[in-house]
């Protein structure tokens, strides 16, 4: 079971590597959207099948893999957001960056003090590997919708750590994550719709520019 | 000493038929008949049979340049263990000689092009050196998370050992090499996605375009070192990718043979489904590659 679990999160971390390289929206957003499947299977089969698991699982795999890639398609259709991520930095030097951060995790994730049974896992470094490609990926993209991705790989890779505590979370909790998720999602697409209204494109380094758009 | 021969003769005879099987399968693809399994052999009689023309810029460097390159490449052949069988020449670390002698091959090809003084043939130079310096990271990664699974220094150790049980021990990690090594065997072959080995079309050649100026036996010897250069990295991958055993030496042969041919078809099936990557996005797709066989190294040390 260990070492199912195990190739799941060698996926997820791919899967990370795949978010920073691909310059296609579409294909940033299928790839947030199957991390968040994997992620759902994870929580169901880290622990034993109990009611309370069976609608987390459900609820995530839902909600990460349907719901919200569906909002961000549909706020690409409306705002009509070109199909290229434009970044600050090249998907080359990301990639790198993604990769030296997975490296430094693992190392970073040997030095902690974990139990145990948490000991030989790969959830604490996949976890902080997604938390920093969450980052890089806000940090370097120009366009708002992509900083939207950022911020759900950045969720994903917290809720890898949330993955060694399931049993003793309670479901409202993970219902209030997953539905604060869903809100963020929410207004960002609004701020998107904003931005694009006001300022004729999705540039987010043009919000500090104080002149009109001549 | 039967199998020596074997191995010999398999180098000698093999590589041109490879290409013949990958002509054939994109040809099925699209639809025609193609060309005969056997015309690479005909297109080297007839360059092996023609004069040479010789540009007058050019000096020694341009000549040896194709013979340099298949000369390092058929040593580096010898040293690949094929099927289930040991290699001629084995010994401690040469893995660094075989990666090296390919790296010398592909130095003598690329000092020829710039011997002849064409700003075309820099350019084309210019971009194999980069792409040379972006590939070599993975072969090494993948040597040595090889060396870190077997816990053997030469290829012959490493590629005939136990893969099969590491396979069950640690198929992530090889997986990933796996997927590294695909990429590595396109690009240094000059493959579709990398580079279009029947192009003629001057902005985006990478190979064909060092190889302009040469005729006739020495065309021929460049083909023929292509060929034998998709045979040695073929054989490599398909080692670790199919590391099917059977414990007869004649049954262990045909074996490697039929992954072979399968691979070819694999090439030939990804040639014709994919388009080739613009040039920008190579070097993207090669790090790529890099960062998957380091990846695969991680998740074995840790």
């Amino acid at each position: 079971m260990n070492s199912l679990i195990d190739q799941l999160l060698v996926l997820v971390m791919l899967l990370n590597f795949l978010g920073l390289a691909t310059s296609r929206m579409h294909l940033a957003i299928r790839t947030v959207a199957f991390q968040g499947v994997i992620l759902g299977l994870l929580s169901g089969i880290t622990h034993s099948l109990t009611l309370h698991l069976a609608l987390i699982t459900g609820g995530i795999i839902f909600a990460k893999g349907f719901f919200i890639p569906w909002l961000l398609f549909r706020a690409m259709r409306r705002v009509e957001i070109r199909e290229e991520v434009e970044p600050f930095l090249s998907h080359t030097a990301t990639l790198l960056l993604g990769a030296i951060a997975t490296a430094l995790a693992f190392a970073f994730a040997a030095k902690l003090p974990l139990i145990p049974e948490h000991q030989g896992l790969l959830f604490v470094p996949a976890a902080i590997a997604t938390i920093i490609t969450g980052f890089l990926v806000l940090t370097t993209r120009k366009k708002a919708i992509t900083q939207v991705i950022g911020y759900l790989i950045l969720e994903n890779g917290i809720f890898i750590f949330g993955l060694l505590l399931s049993e003793v979370m309670p479901v409202m909790v993970e219902a209030g994550v997953l539905l604060d998720l869903i809100v963020g999602i929410f207004v960002m697409g609004i701020i998107i719709n904003q931005i694009s209204r006001e300022f004729s494109s999705m540039d987010t380094s043009r919000l500090t520019v104080l002149r009109e758009e001549q | 000493m039967v199998d020596m021969i074997i191995h010999l003769l398999l180098v000698c005879t093999m590589p041109p038929l490879l290409l013949g099987i990958i002509g054939k399968s994109k040809a099925a693809f699209a639809g025609r008949s193609g060309p005969p399994y056997l015309q690479s052999y005909y297109d080297l009689a007839r360059l092996f049979r023609k004069g040479m023309v010789l540009s007058g810029t050019t000096t020694w460097l341009f000549r040896a340049g194709p013979i340099i390159t298949l000369a390092t490449t058929l040593a580096a052949s010898l040293l690949i263990p094929l099927g289930n069988h040991p290699p001629p020449v084995s010994f401690q670390g040469d893995m660094i000689l075989f990666a090296y002698l390919l790296a010398l091959g592909r130095f003598a090809t690329i000092l020829a092009a710039l011997d002849t003084g064409s700003s075309f043939e820099g350019m084309g130079s210019a971009r194999e050196a980069t792409y040379a310096c972006l590939t070599e990271p993975t072969l090494f990664f993948s040597l040595i998370v090889l060396a870190r699974l077997t816990g053997s220094l030469s290829l012959a150790g490493m590629l005939t050992g136990p893969l099969g049980a590491v396979w069950a021990t640690s198929g992530a990690s090889l997986l990933l090499l796996v997927a590294a090594l695909f990429i590595l065997l396109l690009a240094e072959n000059c493959r579709i996605p990398f580079d279009d080995p029947t192009t003629h079309l001057e902005l985006t050649m990478i190979h064909e375009v060092m190889t302009l100026d040469h005729s006739g036996p020495l065309l021929g010897c460049v083909q023929y070192g292509a060929a034998l250069k998709l045979f040695v990295l073929g054989a490599f991958f398909i080692q670790i990718a199919l590391p099917l055993r059977s414990g007869d030496g004649m049954t262990d042969w045909g074996l490697f043979i039929a992954s072979m041919f399968l691979l070819a078809i694999v090439i030939g099936t990804v040639e014709s489904t994919m388009a080739r990557l613009r040039l920008t996005r190579v070097p993207q797709l090669l790090i790529g590659g890099s960062i998957l066989s380091a990846f695969a190294l991680l998740l074995i040390l840790r």
